[in-house]
């Protein structure tokens, strides 16, 4: 057998309270696209920065190419040939393609010939990029282009990609494969980190897979199904949730011609959005992170004013309504930043009942906060929603992702809203937190709530709603019934492959 | 090699340990400064915090204590409203000048008339002034997102060169002999801030202090306006989301920071300073700063802080003029404390672990 | 009153003398804020920098001696505000404040000695020919040295940040810490290296007053100058050459105001000593409708968590 590129010999990382990595082994082979398996809290980005230098392990070695590999920091991991392309965090905004892709070389060649460099890449591999336009203005499939240009300049040996695809549209993602099987086909080895079992199947060699932080098995995607590796990544068996009556009602929230300016640099415009949810219904609208998410949430739960007629509630106009006042007419809303913008990290969880329970809940009286009846809430959300603490008095950052999404939701969920509009609620959860946060939306649905879901998993949204729309540069789809959508529908619904109509042979292959 | 891991919990220990901790490593190393400039620390460290309290003329200094704490504490309780919700007023001692100008210039406007209605008019005219002042950068900040923190602090210059010009113009007392300053509240029975009790240093500014403390603790811990304070301060974004409103909250918290500065220098120019003169401000507004953060934002413990502060301006008067230690190495004392505190803050949220050399810091 | 007193070119002359401190004061906590860190501290580092340098320079009768000492004296004092922001993660702006409070304390206490001294004297360019220049040569060339090492180091700055690897990372770090840390850059370290440069500006800029502007030392001497400096930064919207063209409108102002009191204009003497603070908050007030040049990161603070 051949000496693997990289051989991980029972890596261990433990941070207090939580061992993440626990005596992982596996080895990555020359050119192959090896998959990393695992979800949320797995332990798979604390390995991969353990590749990448970012962080050191316990115990264990790893092996390049047969000798020792302990890189201290990025830059000799750099130099090994290991080069990563970022879930989050690696952009600059306000600095533009060419200062972003020079941050990530070593030694970059002056700026002129870097710019002709990154053109010359960007037409080899498909991923038109101009190397002077500012970062922060670029969609979200462009800025993954940028941190892609900046590993393959590199002429990386090993390229770690963690969840690339949670950016893009199925269209783009097949533009992504092309280019990762060009780079296979040239000889380089990558690691692949993902919880999407399909699109494992489609691209990956070998698969390793991550549950609390050990390896659990591996197996040959191509020749496994999905429902095997699902269940050795989860380890048991899970409860889907089920959808009950179909919808019947009035219509509660209605939405018409929306515009409005982002509050945030480089945020995105809302334009023309226009939509209707009766009770009883759930709408799901997809979109590629950045297409106008954020804003959409802040429109309706009150943080971003409009004219008033933009909003109806039951036909009462409220676009001009902060959130207090939008809590007292029944509409609440559960944004994706669960600390700092759902949660007060440094407070505590009755505090955070405050929050957004003062109004419905009654938790005040002529401005004095009754804390008996808050804290008696807190508790509350915390038995109703499974909520693990060890009590209502912790701080809200010392919970877990899924345990504060739990209570955040929970939080909103109780209050009884006539209009409820959550974004990406189970973002960064584990499986059967999600699903018991699916189960609870889908339950208030079924007591005649109007429901929004905003989110990024599309297989979430076709799960649990009723109608699907997606968002589109600050722009929204017209909207359809989720049964009988394909995932064609859904890519082109979308914005499809936009921008990337360039010519050559990747990019007709993807859109035939 | 020392490494910080992030609690996931504040510590309460630590939070009320370390202004303690911060004092004693501050009087440890007031003392090398004093050995330092060639004095004796210990002899300097009990002139200073132990003569004005227990000492031969203790009966002289004690009253000095609320005196002095006074102003400190209800100039320190308003800015530590606005530094809780991250709204820096760092020009306290302009809004104390402009109060006392106020204050005295609407009592003066009545000389030589006796009336039981001058002093509390004195008292609104002294509020209003200092609310006014800070209205300038709440405005500013609300209407086109001016820094607060420059705009009231380059008040602070503007108010001095107006304390100068109303002591040489317009409040000059005409009976004066052409020495710049006013005429003396202290003769002038209705404009008079005097001593409640006799023999305690309580006047109404001492009163006005107390009163600030309990209404301050009640707004944050039972107010739903306190808890929006505390709310906006740990995550603006929350605080939004949760229906807080900016602009409300800024000309709030603000105004009322600056009303209390200004009626701190309206009882100080009617009572112990008694006139107002081009040097009537001594730096309380900007020590308040240290009082606000020395105790923790705390209303209780703005109290304590406020009648330590008074202590360390005290026993440096009483240095002064027995050791003839420096008057600026009291300052250098007080900024000391400042450092101190925000180092050791770091405990409440982080533990130091003594760490294998980790990967890249 | 006598406007016909102020003469032009010695105006001129005279507000790029009064525009150096702020200057230098300015480029330096530019760069500190382009690597995202709020120094307040600036006017403590000034008047630190200011006794340090007179007091070497009379001890040493060395002009050069003073300015390097003052150099020295404002970077270890942003040292303290270095552990305190980056090390023991405190508030920046509270750090900052009590940096201000310290420093003038310690001033007032490093110079009780030194009131009522004259400096040793700084010589001044004197070219043949183009210092005697009519109108040209005041103005260009018959000032001191640190006069043109200000405008030097302008447009070092500029080029660094614009042309460097080091100016990129210094921008990287200020815009996002948790991406340049990403990527393996010391986001710390390069935030401590820029604040020991802000300090040392800053020094530099404190110990032009009492050694070259003044030339004397009183305690408070710097007269909110540091905090002007800070508010030029935002005037210049992070830009070098925006700093210098800043630095000489407000030094015009400051100048103009002093001859004007000189002149005796009808106007009483507070009310001119009180426009420059004004003027600064009439341009602060212009400039925040554009906040967009500030860098992202700015006062945030850093901890590489994992």
């Amino acid at each position: 057998m051949t000496t693997p590129l990289l051989s991980l010999q029972g890596l261990t990382k433990a941070y207090p309270g939580v061992v993440a990595n626990d005596a992982v082994s596996f080895d990555i082979q020359e050119g192959e696209v090896h998959a990393l398996l695992g979800e949320n809290g797995a332990g798979k980005s604390t390995l991969v920065k353990m590749i990448y230098g970012l962080v050191k392990p316990d115990s264990g070695t790893m092996l390049w190419r047969g000798t020792e590999f302990a890189p201290s920091e990025p830059r000799q991991a750099r130099a090994t040939g290991v080069a990563m392309v970022f879930q989050h965090f690696s952009l600059f905004d306000a600095l533009d393609v060419a200062e972003n892709v020079a941050l990530g070389m070593e030694n970059p060649p002056p700026m002129r010939d870097l710019a002709q460099r990154i053109r010359d890449v960007s037409e080899t591999y498909g991923l038109p990029l101009d190397p002077g336009r500012t970062v922060g203005d670029l969609s979200a499939g462009e800025r993954q282009r940028v941190e892609i240009i900046r590993c393959l300049l590199q002429d990386p040996k090993l390229l770690i990609m963690d969840e690339p695809t949670s950016v893009l549209t199925p269209q783009e993602v097949e533009i992504l494969f092309q280019t990762l099987r060009k780079l296979k086909s040239e000889g380089t080895s990558i690691l692949y980190i993902s919880h999407k079992l399909e699109e494992i199947r489609a691209l990956c060699d070998h698969a390793t897979i991550l549950r609390l932080g050990k390896n659990v098995g591996s197996c040959t995607p191509a020749t496994t199904s999905a429902r095997d590796m699902a269940e050795m990544m989860v380890g048991s068996t899970l409860q889907t949730p089920t959808r009950s009556a179909a919808p019947d009602g009035s219509t509660l929230l209605k939405v018409t011609n929306l515009s409005a300016q982002s509050g945030k640099a480089f945020g995105t415009a809302l334009k023309e959005i226009s939509f209707a949810v009766k009770s009883g219904e759930i709408l799901g609208l997809g979109g590629v992170a950045g297409n106008g998410q954020d804003e959409l949430l802040a429109a309706l739960s009150g943080e971003l004013l409009t004219n008033a007629d933009t909003i109806q509630i039951r036909g009462e106009a409220v676009g001009n309504l902060g959130p207090s006042q939008r809590r007292g007419i029944g509409v609440l809303a559960a944004p994706e930043e669960r600390l700092g913008h759902a949660a007060a990290p440094n407070m505590s969880l009755i505090e955070n009942a405050l929050l957004t329970g003062a109004i419905r809940q009654g938790l005040t009286r002529n401005g004095f906060v009754n804390w008996r009846t808050t804290k008696a809430f807190a508790e509350d959300i915390i038995t109703q929603f499974d909520v693990r603490t060890p009590g209502s008095d912790r701080a809200a950052r010392a919970l877990s992702g899924g345990n504060l999404q739990k209570f955040v939701i929970g939080r909103e969920v109780l209050q009884a809203p006539d209009v409820l509009v959550v974004n990406q609620p189970t973002w960064g959860v584990d499986a059967a937190a999600a699903a018991a946060i699916r189960q609870s939306l889908m339950n208030l649905a079924a007591k005649g709530a109007a429901i929004v879901v905003i989110s990024q998993d599309l297989d979430e949204l076709m799960e649990i709603s009723d109608r699907f729309g997606a968002l589109n540069e600050g722009r929204l789809s017209a909207i359809r019934p989720t049964t009988g959508l394909t995932i064609e529908d859904i890519g082109l619904m979308m914005g499809g492959a936009h921008d990337m109509e360039a010519p050559g042979p990747v990019a007709e292959e993807a859109t035939a | 090699m020392i490494r910080l891991e992030k609690r996931p919990q504040p510590s309460r220990a630590w939070s009320l340990l370390t202004p303690l901790v911060a004092v004693i490593i501050t009087m440890f190393a007031g003392g090398l400064l004093f050995a330092a400039l060639g004095k004796n620390p210990f002899e300097a460290i009990r002139v200073i915090f132990y003569d004005p309290l227990f000492g031969e003329f203790a009966f002289y200094y004690r009253p000095q204590l609320l005196v002095k704490g006074g102003p400190l504490i209800l100039i320190a309780i308003g800015l530590s409203l606005g530094f809780r919700a991250g709204i820096w007023n760092i020009g306290a001692e302009g809004q104390y000048i402009m109060g006392a100008i106020c204050g005295a210039g609407a009592g003066l406007a009545f000389y030589p008339t006796e009336s039981v209605l001058i002093f509390p008019l004195m008292v609104i005219a002294g509020a209003l002034g200092g609310w006014a002042w800070a209205m300038i950068p709440a405005v500013l900040k609300v209407k086109f997102g001016t820094n607060e923190i420059l705009v009231s602090l380059m008040l602070v210059y503007v108010a001095e060169q107006m304390l100068a010009s109303m002591s040489l113009g317009l409040l000059k007392n005409p009976e004066g002999f052409g020495f710049p300053g006013s005429r003396n509240l202290q003769g002038y029975e209705s404009a008079f801030n005097s001593e409640l009790i006799a023999g305690t240093g309580m006047h109404w500014g001492v009163v006005a202090a107390f009163i600030a403390v309990i209404l301050s603790y009640v707004l944050l811990n039972k107010h739903i306006l306190g808890y929006n304070i505390r709310l906006t301060g740990e995550a603006p974004r929350a605080a939004r989301f949760g229906g807080v409103n900016p602009t409300r909250l800024i000309l709030f918290c603000l105004g009322i920071s600056g009303m209390l500065a200004g009626l701190a220098g309206l009882f100080e120019v009617s009572g112990p300073a008694g006139q107002i003169s081009i040097d009537f401000n001594v730096g309380y507004g900007f020590t308040a700063i240290i009082v606000a953060f020395l105790g923790r934002l705390h209303p209780v413990g703005i109290l304590l802080a406020g009648l330590l502060m008074a202590l360390t301006y005290i026993g440096g008067e009483i240095a002064q003029g027995t050791l003839s230690l420096p008057a600026a190495a009291i300052q250098v004392f007080q900024g000391m404390l400042l450092f101190f505190l925000l180092a050791l803050d770091v405990l409440t949220n982080f533990r130091i672990r003594l760490a294998a050399k980790g990967a890249a810091a | 009153m006598d406007l016909s007193t102020i003469n032009p070119v010695l105006l001129i002359a005279s507000l790029m003398v009064a525009a150096t401190p702020l200057l230098l004061a300015a480029i330096g906590e530019l760069v500190v804020e382009k690597a995202g860190v709020l120094n307040l501290g600036v006017e403590g580092m000034m008047i630190i920098g200011a006794i340090c340098g007179f007091a070497i320079a009379v001890e040493t009768t060395n002009p050069y001696a003073g300015l390097l000492a003052a150099m020295v004296g404002g970077a270890v004092l942003s040292l303290l505000f270095a552990f305190l922001t980056q090390v023991a993660l405190a508030n920046q702006v509270a750090s900052g404040l009590a940096l201000t409070l310290f420093g003038l304390g310690l001033s007032a206490l490093l110079g009780q000695n030194y009131v009522g001294i004259k400096p040793p004297a700084m010589s001044k360019l004197d070219l043949p020919i183009l210092s005697d220049l009519p109108v040209v040569g005041p103005i260009l060339f018959s000032h001191d040295p640190v006069l043109y090492i200000g405008i030097a180091l302008t447009a070092a700055t500029w080029a660094m940040l614009k042309y460097t690897r080091v100016g990129l990372v210094l921008r990287a770090v200020g815009e996002n810490h948790e991406a340049a840390h990403a990527l393996g850059y010391h986001v710390v370290r390069v935030r401590v290296l820029a604040i020991l440069f802000g300090g040392a500006c800053a020094g530099l800029g404190g110990a032009y007053i009492s050694l070259i502007r003044v030339p004397q030392w009183t305690e408070g001497m710097t007269a909110g100058i540091g905090w002007i400096a800070l508010a030029l930064v935002v005037f210049a919207s992070w830009k070098p050459w925006r700093v210098l063209l800043g630095a000489y409108l407000f030094g015009g102002i400051n100048v103009l105001q002093l001859n004007l009191q000189a002149a005796g204009i009808a106007v009483p003497v507070e009310y001119l000593a009180m426009s420059p603070y004004i003027i600064t908050i009439l341009v602060l007030v212009i400039m925040s409708t554009d906040k967009s040049r500030a860098p992202a990161s700015l006062g945030r603070i850093f901890h590489a968590s994992q």
